[in-house]
């Protein structure tokens, strides 16, 4: 049975019988489908963001950060960087200082852009409202391609040798080690500060989810369905380098995309391009390109762009090739 | 006594300024909250996650921590 059953049950009773809102209409339809969506993944953020405020109080990125350069990783590294990538919180602010302290901890460079390339595109939020809106076999495949996306994209600029790209001050800054002792804190203190923490993150996001949940909602309802298929088809070569190019300068949370872009692939849009779309509207754009000038030079941010760009495009393609 | 806020400059950093500034005035403590927005100052201290509480050069929090009684415990604690 699926478990979100009661939820439906309860939209249904909430929209048909208690609005008295007409099942057939185009009202009717957007709003079951707001009701129930929202509801099913402010559920589901409640439930992801306390777990995840229990692995970052254990796994603090400067505990990642001292893992990667604890040992020789022989590649592995990429696909470790990539993988930390998804389980941090990431906004656009933090990615200076998660930029120099990698590379200042001797992490190479190629490492560090794993990192951060992975970072945007996977965090809880977005988990969940994958999983929410596509079912779970589609964001096990979104998060192994973004995963892969890094790993490849980090080892391509790698082997390019940048270095000498990275702003010069960067090189110099160095820092003493420092270890934050945690102080000893009762179980019943940490679950209670676990909760908390995981409900704050929570109550910050609900407004984004619901905007993003009510735009698709709207599209859901309102859209014929078919109304792209003549414009935007799977069979059409330049659909994905374009949906991609157009993003890549934009930028919008993923928390604000993925309802939008659901409800867009319902209506015919093929996933892969959708897919494409989003992930450079996520994971690259102008806010971000301005604020990392401060620490690469120009040659080294076209790179990251152009070779990031290209890879997500194959990534829609071979959705559109092998995701029906 | 030297009680500083470092971040990034991001809004969640100077809201948390807000927070210990709040913390440290309801303490009676008399000391002026230094905000330094300099990620530079982050890194020296070994530091990736933003905003932190520095107390006597001592990172005390890190990380955004919202409860202005959270924050004075943790001052309290560490004066």
């Amino acid at each position: 049975m699926d478990v979100f059953y009661p939820i439906q049950k309860f939209s249904d009773w909430l929209v048909f019988e208690v609005l008295t809102v007409s099942k057939d209409s185009h009202l009717g339809e957007a709003f079951s489908f707001f009701v129930y969506d929202s509801l099913k993944i402010i559920f589901l953020l409640v439930l992801i963001n306390y777990f995840m405020a229990v692995v970052r109080y254990f796994l603090p990125v400067e505990k990642m950060r001292d893992f990667l350069v604890s040992r020789k990783w022989y590649g592995l590294d990429y696909l470790l960087a990539s993988a930390f990538g998804t389980i941090t919180p990431f906004c656009t602010c933090s990615s200076i200082p998660l930029f120099i302290g990698f590379l200042e901890a001797g992490i190479p460079l190629g490492v560090t852009f794993s990192f951060l390339i992975t970072s945007p595109l996977v965090n809880q939020v977005a988990i969940v409202l994958f999983a929410g809106l596509f079912g779970w076999k589609i964001t096990i495949l979104y998060v192994i391609s973004a995963i892969l996306l890094g790993v490849v994209g980090g080892f391509i600029l790698n082997k390019l040798k940048l270095e000498k790209y990275v702003a010069d001050y960067v090189w110099q800054i160095r820092s003493q080690k420092n270890v934050i002792e945690k102080t000893k804190e009762k179980i019943s203190v940490l679950l209670k500060s676990f909760w908390f923490e995981g409900w704050a993150m929570t109550k910050k996001i609900i407004p984004y989810v619901l905007i993003g949940i009510g735009v698709g909602a709207l599209i859901h309802g309102y859209v014929p369905s078919g109304l792209f298929e003549n414009y935007i088809t799977s069979e059409n070569l330049f659909a994905v380098p374009i949906a991609t190019l157009v993003a890549v300068p934009m930028y919008a949370n993923a928390v604000g995309v993925i309802p939008i872009m659901q409800a867009l692939v319902e209506k015919g849009i093929p996933l892969g391009t959708a897919m494409a779309f989003m992930m450079a509207v996520v994971g690259l754009s102008l806010p971000e390109a301005l604020i990392l000038k401060r620490v690469m030079k120009i040659k080294l941010l076209l790179y990251f762009f152009g070779i990031t760009t290209i890879n997500i495009m194959i990534i829609g393609y071979l959705f559109n090739l092998f995701i029906r | 006594m030297k009680i500083q806020v470092l971040g990034s400059g991001c809004p969640t950093c100077k809201k948390f300024h807000e927070v210990v500034k709040k913390a440290v005035e309801e303490l009676n403590l008399g000391i002026e909250v230094e905000y330094i927005p300099e990620v530079q100052k982050l890194i020296e201290l070994g530091l990736m996650s933003s905003p932190v509480l520095v107390m006597n050069d001592k990172p005390v929090i890190v990380g955004f921590v919202g409860e202005v009684e959270k924050v004075k415990e943790k001052i309290k604690e560490n004066i």
